[in-house]
């Protein structure tokens, strides 16, 4: 980095192996700290709630969902809503949008243009949602993708890619797995992983669980 | 609010320089709004430092994917939705 001419004595704020956009984010932190604008508990409380987050509660709902049809169309119609009738944080988005996979319909989240993800639910997205490749690949050939992740699609299945490229933030239901009936919520919820929440996977089958 | 569910609509060709939430692979073309969302703070300006005011329309707009990649190797019927503010959308027939 270069010079950033203030006179008060510090240790260097980029490490050798930082990466220019570490480096970057670094410099910006230890200027908005000495503008007084922020903390560094803020951070830190800030970073200790992202990386706590889990699929775990994303699973939660769509696992209510598939047990309770009422709580399904709650869901559909509001999904913020819905979480917080669990107890859940559905993160800062005031609009949180549940759609559902269906034997006609498959749908997949993407974001062309950075990394749009509901965290609040599934936690940090993982590194292929943030690559380039799934980012333009997902829109442009979504069925190459979907089998790269080892989904084939019947042709009669409509395909809904969603490009999450504002303020909404996305979460697939998927179909619940035949020979799920009689499994409790708690069951239910160890199927749904977080890729089936992002509409690349299905859920995990039962016995795979079991 | 300008536009409807069903509503047919064209995304603005103009380019843009600048921070924009408006995908370059929709420009131009033409789909259905599929749910009108909120509105929310104009991003092209609050990345400028603005307070982003006046808020902007929020749309979900479908298009069907042969009508955005001419090349496209799936179903038919197969769709792209893509969230886009509604000072990008011009009516279309």
């Amino acid at each position: 980095m270069s010079e950033h001419g203030h006179d008060h004595p510090h240790e260097p704020i980029t490490g050798g192996d930082e990466s220019g956009a570490a480096a970057r984010v670094r410099s910006l932190e230890e200027l908005l700290v000495e503008k007084g604008l922020i903390d560094r508990e803020d951070v830190r409380r800030r970073i200790d709630s992202l990386v706590s987050r889990t699929p775990a509660d994303g699973a939660r709902l769509v696992a209510r969902a598939w047990a309770d049809l009422e709580f399904k169309e709650r869901l559909l119609a509001d999904a913020r809503a819905a979480a917080l009738e669990l107890g859940l944080d559905p993160g800062p988005s005031p609009v949180v949008v549940a759609v559902e996979n269906t034997e006609a319909v498959h749908h997949m989240v993407v974001c062309t243009l950075c990394s749009c993800y509901p965290r609040a639910l599934l936690g940090l997205p993982p590194d292929w949602y943030k690559s380039l490749t799934y980012r333009s690949r997902a829109v442009s050939d979504p069925r190459g993708v979907l089998s790269e992740f080892g989904v084939e699609l019947e042709d009669e299945v409509e395909l809904r890619v969603l490009d999450s490229t504002a303020d909404i933030r996305y979460l697939v239901i998927p179909r619940r797995p035949a020979g799920s009936e009689t499994m409790s919520e708690e069951e239910l919820a160890a199927l749904v992983t977080r890729d089936s929440m992002i509409g690349v996977t299905q859920p995990a089958a039962p016995a795979s669980v079991a | 609010m300008k536009f409807r569910p069903g509503q047919r609509v064209r995304v603005a060709a103009r380019p843009h320089e600048g921070h924009h939430r408006t995908p370059g692979y929709v420009k131009g073309k033409t789909g259905n709004v599929e749910r009108t969302h909120t509105s929310f703070k104009n991003p092209e300006t609050r990345a400028y430092g603005t307070d982003g005011l006046p808020e902007q329309q929020l749309y979900l707009v479908g298009f069907a994917q042969r009508d955005v990649w001419p090349e496209y190797r799936g179903d038919d019927d197969d769709r792209i939705y893509v969230d886009v503010f509604e000072h990008w959308l011009e009516e279309a027939e």
